[in-house]
């Protein structure tokens, strides 16, 4: 990893004149902070004043997962103009992969003991495992399957929409159905995905008991280092031939049609892009939340993501990255002070962040830093915010 | 003797009463006595008491037989008062047979009036005969009916004397299709039976087709089975026809609900270009308007639709102006901001609501004229409730398009909405118009509100199920085009009732979903796509 980053390093510093080109030292304080939170959790004793608890583990891991959810909005809201509201799909969908594999490791564990069956397809008496569940019990096969499955979506509904040059809020409205038809699907039963009640349950993952701190820490580390990666193969790709073309698209696609790109190629594999990294922050999720279920489809969850990339600022990596940070932070706690107050603050947030800040802190920061600076400086502190 | 003595006593009003009603017979006993006496008779001789007790034509002679029937006729045994023993919701209740009291006694005190079989038949036709003979022509009708399922040689000999003096013309056709119904199964002459199956093959009657089944299945006699079998093939044709007639109805009922949520949203979304995330919202605070509206007037329940359903556009309407005003001005010609605008506008109403209203959910009553249902023929049944919402969804969608090309608000946003600076350059106020689009967009869903209270629960998250249906109706009718949306809202609505018998309710709006997403790929433009200048 080191490797690919100190590759890009170079690049990503002398490119910093424009906002989130702040990849690598976000990278490097995100490690930081991770191998802090694990060592606190993990060797520091109990009554120290250092030590990280194992829900702090689990919150962080948390939110690290809707960052990169938020940054796989990011990627083709923020860069190409694909405003999705469906993304917590390829999210969700990624999350019943794991899901399946986590089922298939309770083994006859389970409140009947099957060796073979979960326990819901027990309750519905069926026979034997449904075709699809078969080969999960391969943590490959079921990583592979939690990825392609949503890119394979991704890439027939972006083919399908692209091709017949579907944009704007038609497209919006489509991805928002699209989540809400597989949400639907999904609470029936027959499905063979545990119904209303999901996934859960969970005992463990390639033989770790999911409940111990080692494991905990494992995971939560694995994310933020996939989060890394995300983040700076994301920068490379915008910095890239191909990144060029997709903010031309952006721009105005009908001029980038004229020059003979085929634009429809590159939204769809940017789409297809953005869904696996989607996939894959959903399949992270699953382990240290410890249940998948149809709820995740919901419409409101794929909104509240755009949120999140809105108020950090949306065509920035780590703008998306930090939103999703921020408000997760806030709505943990505010949920914790005032339950019935978070959705008024949520709401207010839409409102006044599209009135006002329109592209969002991290934009905002950027322009109140160059007017005070009477120059367009590059904002190289805008972690802290 | 002591006993007649007391009872006397209680009875003393309702023996007055029962004179009136039992006029022409010359009673050797009274009622009161009568049903008396079956509290000591022995049961041999209980059948005698039964017969008299007939003869008196009392009022109370029904609910005591009928208690009788069941087995749930007791008497206390301190005076003898008759009382029904009944299980409610698993908890016994004791009432006093003549004035329907609930009694604070225990089983202990009580004695079971003890019936056999020979009892059991007799009252089993002597409950026919008194509903047979009631005064009221639907009442007869209702107990002749009650017989199709049930018939026996008593009750049909009494239904065959009966219908020579019988009056009323829909009552002597219920009789007929019972005596028929006889007929056609224990007749004697075969002529004759299938005449009487030829006779039935008109009628649509589950009993009637079961006693088709079973004649067509018989082998004594095969020319009645053939003709049974054909009649039967007669009425299963036209049962299919009237559930698919049926089915469309469900279908335009569903389809109204949808007109009636997206039209709204065909004049926001439609004519101005804006995505109104809170559309739903609207929907939802018509449907609470509805719930407080009752609130103010208990009494009125009949009344309070026609007052509930202006409020409702005033309040929606206000709203939707106050949100233009407020929030939508400032976005314009930047839609997807307007659309994460009024998802939190929509965020924050539901959570208003929740606060105010509480997240439970509230009950609208349905005015007495919109419940029940029409019973058009025995397989075909019309819900009053979704008839008038389907009549409703049409007068609100001729309204709009009335408002629209006649009115000169009508014009006004017609023009701005085809060319706003040219029709800035020729005096028309703009942003006037766009607040009253707005509002009038935002009040028309109040009053969908309105209609879904009486079909749905009101909850803070009724509107949310709408959304999303309602902008696959805008889109797949063409936006714009108001006619795109009544011809997308009925033929989604009849589709989704279509496909709902063969792959289940759920699976039928997700194959719905799909197949807009997939029309969508093919025209664009949705099924009436807006021509010439006006489309860009």
């Amino acid at each position: 990893m080191s490797a690919i980053s100190s590759r890009f390093n170079t690049q990503l510093f002398k490119r910093s004149g424009e906002p989130g080109a702040v990849v690598a030292p976000f990278v490097g304080l995100l490690l930081v902070v991770t191998l802090f939170a694990g060592v606190g959790n993990l060797l520091i004793p109990e009554t120290s004043m250092f030590y990280v608890s194992t829900y702090t583990i689990t919150l962080l891991g948390k939110y690290l997962c809707y960052a990169m959810l938020a940054l796989a909005v990011d990627i083709v809201w923020g860069y190409c103009g694909i405003l999705s509201l469906g993304h917590a799909a390829f999210f969700a969908l990624g999350g019943y992969g794991m899901g399946i594999y986590l089922m298939r490791q309770i083994g006859d564990r389970g409140v009947y003991g099957n060796p073979i069956l979960p326990d819901f397809m027990v309750f519905l008496n069926w026979e034997k495992l449904p075709w699809y569940w078969l080969g999960f019990d391969n943590f490959g096969f079921a990583m592979l399957m939690a990825v392609c499955v949503p890119g394979l979506l991704a890439f027939v509904f972006g083919w399908l929409a692209f091709r017949s040059r579907v944009t704007g809020v038609y497209l919006s409205i489509m991805t928002q159905a699209l989540t809400y038809a597989l949400m639907l699907a999904f609470f029936r039963n027959e499905m063979g995905f545990g119904g209303n009640n999901g996934l859960t349950d969970f005992k463990d993952i390639l033989g770790f008991n999911l409940q111990s701190d080692l494991t905990r820490v494992t995971l939560f580390s694995i994310t933020a280092l996939m989060l890394s990666l995300t983040l700076i193969l994301s920068q490379a790709i915008m910095k890239s031939r191909f990144g060029k073309v997709i903010i031309a698209v952006r721009d105005t696609e009908s001029r980038s049609r004229f020059l003979g790109y085929r634009t429809e190629r590159y939204k769809v594999w940017l789409f297809v892009y953005s869904a696996v990294i989607a996939a894959i922050a959903g399949a992270l999720y699953v382990p240290q939340i410890g249940i998948i279920n149809p709820g995740e489809f919901t419409p409101i969850n794929s909104i509240e993501v755009v949120i999140w990339v809105a108020i950090g600022g949306r065509g920035t990596l780590i703008g998306a990255v930090l939103g999703a940070l921020l408000v997760n932070y806030a709505k943990t706690r505010l949920t914790a002070i005032f339950p019935d107050a978070w959705l008024f603050a949520l709401g207010a947030l839409f409102v006044i962040v599209t009135l006002f800040l329109p592209k969002g802190l991290f934009g905002f920061f950027g322009s109140v830093k160059n007017k005070m600076m009477g120059q367009p400086k590059p904002n190289l502190t805008e972690e802290t915010a | 003797m002591f006993r007649h003595a007391l009872t006397h006593k209680i009875f003393k009003t309702l023996m007055t009463l029962s004179l009136v009603f039992s006029v022409s017979l010359v009673q050797a006993t009274s009622f009161e006595e009568l049903s008396q006496e079956l509290t000591i008779v022995k049961l041999s001789k209980a059948k005698a008491v039964v017969e008299q007790l007939e003869q008196t034509g009392h009022p109370l002679l029904l609910p005591l037989f009928e208690h009788m029937l069941a087995g749930d006729l007791y008497y206390r045994v301190s005076d003898g008062l008759l009382v029904s023993h009944s299980t409610v919701k698993g908890k016994l209740q004791i009432r006093a047979l003549s004035t329907g009291e609930l009694l604070d006694v225990t089983e202990a005190d009580l004695e079971k009036i003890k019936v056999n079989n020979s009892l059991r038949i007799f009252l089993r036709s002597a409950i026919a005969r008194i509903q047979l003979t009631s005064e009221d022509a639907t009442e007869r009708k209702a107990a002749v009916e009650a017989l199709y399922k049930k018939m026996d040689s008593d009750t049909v000999a009494t239904i065959a004397s009966l219908r020579e003096t019988e009056t009323n013309a829909s009552v002597r056709g219920a009789m007929d299709i019972v005596l028929a119904m006889d007929n056609a199964k224990n007749g004697s002459d075969v002529d004759a039976r299938i005449a009487s199956v030829t006779f039935l093959a008109d009628s649509l009657e589950p009993a009637i087709r079961n006693l088709m089944i079973e004649l067509a299945d018989q082998v004594e006699e095969p020319r009645l089975a053939i003709e049974a079998r054909v009649a039967l093939n007669g009425i299963e044709g036209k049962i299919r026809f009237f559930n698919k007639v049926d089915t469309i109805f469900f279908g335009l009922s569903l389809g109204s609900v949808l007109l009636l949520a997206s039209i709204g949203l065909a004049i926001t979304f439609g004519v101005m270009g804006v995505i109104n995330m809170a559309h739903g919202e609207m929907i939802m605070l018509g449907a609470y308007t509805t719930y407080v509206v009752q609130l103010l007037m208990p009494n009125y329940i009949d009344a309070s639709i026609w007052v509930a359903i202006p409020a409702a556009f005033l309040v929606s309407g206000l709203m939707g102006v106050i949100i233009e005003r407020g929030v939508i001005q400032f976005l314009h010609g930047r839609p997807l901001e307007t659309l994460l605008a009024t998802f939190g506008i929509s965020l924050i109403l539901q959570q208003l609501v929740r606060s105010v209203f509480s997240p439970l959910n509230r009950q609208v009553d349905t005015p007495s004229w919109m419940s029940g249902s029409i019973e058009l023929n025995p397989v075909l049944f019309v819900t009053l409730n979704r008839f008038y919402i389907f009549i409703f969804a049409l007068v609100v969608f001729a309204l709009l398009v009335l408002i629209l090309n006649k009115t000169s608000l009508g014009l006004h946003v017609r023009a701005v909405s085809q060319n706003r600076n040219m029709a800035k350059a020729m005096g028309i106020k703009t942003a006037r118009v766009d607040a009253m689009t707005f509002g009038l967009g935002s009040g028309i869903a109040g009053i969908a509100g309105v209609a879904l209270s009486q079909l749905t629960n009101v909850g803070p998250n009724l509107g949310q199920g709408y959304i999303i249906d309602s902008f696959m109706v805008v889109v797949f009718g063409g936006v714009g085009n108001l006619f795109g949306t009544l011809v997308a809202a009925f033929t989604l609505g009849i589709a989704n009732k279509v496909l709902e018998p063969i792959t289940g309710a759920v699976l039928a709006s997700i194959l719905v979903l799909i197949f807009i997403i997939l029309f969508i790929q093919k025209r664009p433009k949705g099924l009436f796509p807006q021509k010439g200048r006006a489309a860009e």
